[in-house]
């Protein structure tokens, strides 16, 4: 028999991520990673910056950069409505690590007129980026 | 019969209006192309949103938004999404007639009809409409619309549903179903829509909640109804365009039928004037 599974729906404000059905996901959320299986409670939570990986039918694992959004989980049904939303192949590292840089930079040389909390958020915006990067390759 | 040149003129003026119109539809077809793809990559989140939202609007949760709440009805508030420029067909009117009928029909239940409008058609159509009072307007928004321009009249329709002088709010716009057919469509926004049919969970039930419920709620609320008047923008545009194009078509195939028709007349004087001087050089040849 196969395996039990989730149908999932990842979407940013862009476009449809992916749609199908899963046998299990993990999502970073706000207060720490989590793993759902098929059959999980009806959950609602807000995403950090970082990453969804999923396993799909055939066993083969998929990881898509989210920047944040929220996660609704139903009986048989999961949503992730994402941010931003990035295939992990799609990633490009040579930005990730520019933009990982240039944040550095901002927080470390904070003048007055800079916002800490804008820098914050794309440091980490450009660290999970980074994450989901080094999982791909180690996948690959 | 007209002289020729009259109808020469005539022809000439009727083929300029032609080329205006092809050039119209031409470019309503590029923008169609564009808006369209946009409007489909969009569309998924709207439409998920819709979903989770109809989750929420069934469970029985422990914090209770006011959004949730259903109240008698007495204030009904649309915003009405239309386009800014006109030569588009019965897009906008179509609209506005779906409109006016829905608010007669809440007006005889006795609720007062409020309008936010989105778009200078609204807003010329409903400024003279008399029954119903507009409280906010936006237009200009252009082929690219931005949710920051948007906002604030939707802002001022959400205030007031939070201090009760709305009990319901819908918004109002066009769907794009292919190229020839555009639906004008009432969407229920606020409280929020519980789909129909969904049988799938009759007992009460809670989603668990990180971190807390109220924070988690008031964010996905906020972007839910975002998204909503966002996507019902973006597919109003498209729908604009696709319209244009087919009355652009539809004017530039009537001035083809219109210029060989004077064509037609043009000839048969012609030829009447040449038959004339004919008979004329023949008699006063044979008077000689």
């Amino acid at each position: 028999m196969a395996a039990m599974t989730v149908h999932l729906d990842v979407v940013s404000a862009e476009e449809e991520i992916f749609s199908g059905r899963v046998e299990s996901l993990q999502v970073s959320g706000e207060a720490g990673d989590l793993g759902v299986m098929p059959g999980h409670a009806p959950l609602l939570t807000s995403i950090k910056p970082g990453m969804v990986r999923l396993v799909k039918q055939n066993g083969e694992e998929e990881i898509i950069f989210l920047s944040g959004g929220i996660l609704e989980i139903q009986p048989g049904l999961v949503n992730i409505l994402a941010d931003v939303a990035i295939r992990g192949g799609d990633l490009d590292e040579t930005a990730a690590v520019e933009a990982k840089r240039l944040a550095e930079e901002n927080i470390n040389t904070a003048s007055g007129d800079m916002d800490y909390a804008e820098a914050a958020k794309q440091l980490a915006n450009a660290v999970a980026q980074l994450r989901v990067l080094e999982m791909v390759r180690k996948k690959g | 019969m007209a002289g020729g040149k009259e109808i020469k003129s005539k022809i000439a003026s009727v083929k300029n209006t032609q080329k205006i119109t092809s050039a119209m539809e031409m470019v309503a077809a590029s923008k169609m192309r564009r808006l369209q793809d946009r409007m489909h990559s969009s569309r998924p989140y709207a439409t998920n949103m819709r979903q989770v939202i109809s989750h929420i609007a069934e469970g029985s949760l422990e914090y209770r938004h006011p959004y949730m709440e259903e109240r008698d009805v007495k204030r009904v508030g649309y915003i009405v999404i239309s386009s800014d420029r006109g030569l588009c067909g019965g897009l906008n009117i179509n609209l506005f007639k779906k409109v006016t009928k829905d608010a007669g029909e809440w007006t005889t239940k006795g609720a007062e009809v409020s309008f936010a409008l989105i778009g200078s058609k609204a807003i010329s159509f409903f400024n003279s409409f008399g029954n119903g009072d507009v409280v906010a307007q936006a237009s200009g928004l252009g082929d690219t619309p931005s949710l920051s321009e948007l906002i604030g009249s939707v802002q001022v329709m959400l205030k007031a549903y939070d201090e009760g002088k709305l009990d319901r709010l819908y918004v109002v716009n066009n769907k794009f179903v292919n190229t020839m057919v555009q639906e004008p469509t009432i969407d229920q926004l606020l409280p929020l829509p519980k789909q129909e049919g969904n049988t799938e969970q009759s007992h009460h039930w809670d989603y668990l909640y990180e971190p807390d419920a109220k924070e988690l709620l008031d964010v996905l609320l906020t972007r839910y109804v975002e998204s909503q008047v966002y996507q019902g923008v973006v597919e109003n545009v498209a729908c604009e365009m696709a319209a244009r194009m087919m009355a652009m078509k539809n004017a530039t195939d009537n001035a083809s039928d219109l210029i060989d028709d004077l064509q037609l007349v043009y000839n048969k004087a012609r030829q009447a004037s040449i038959t004339q001087e004919l008979g004329e050089i023949v008699a006063g040849a044979a008077a000689v």
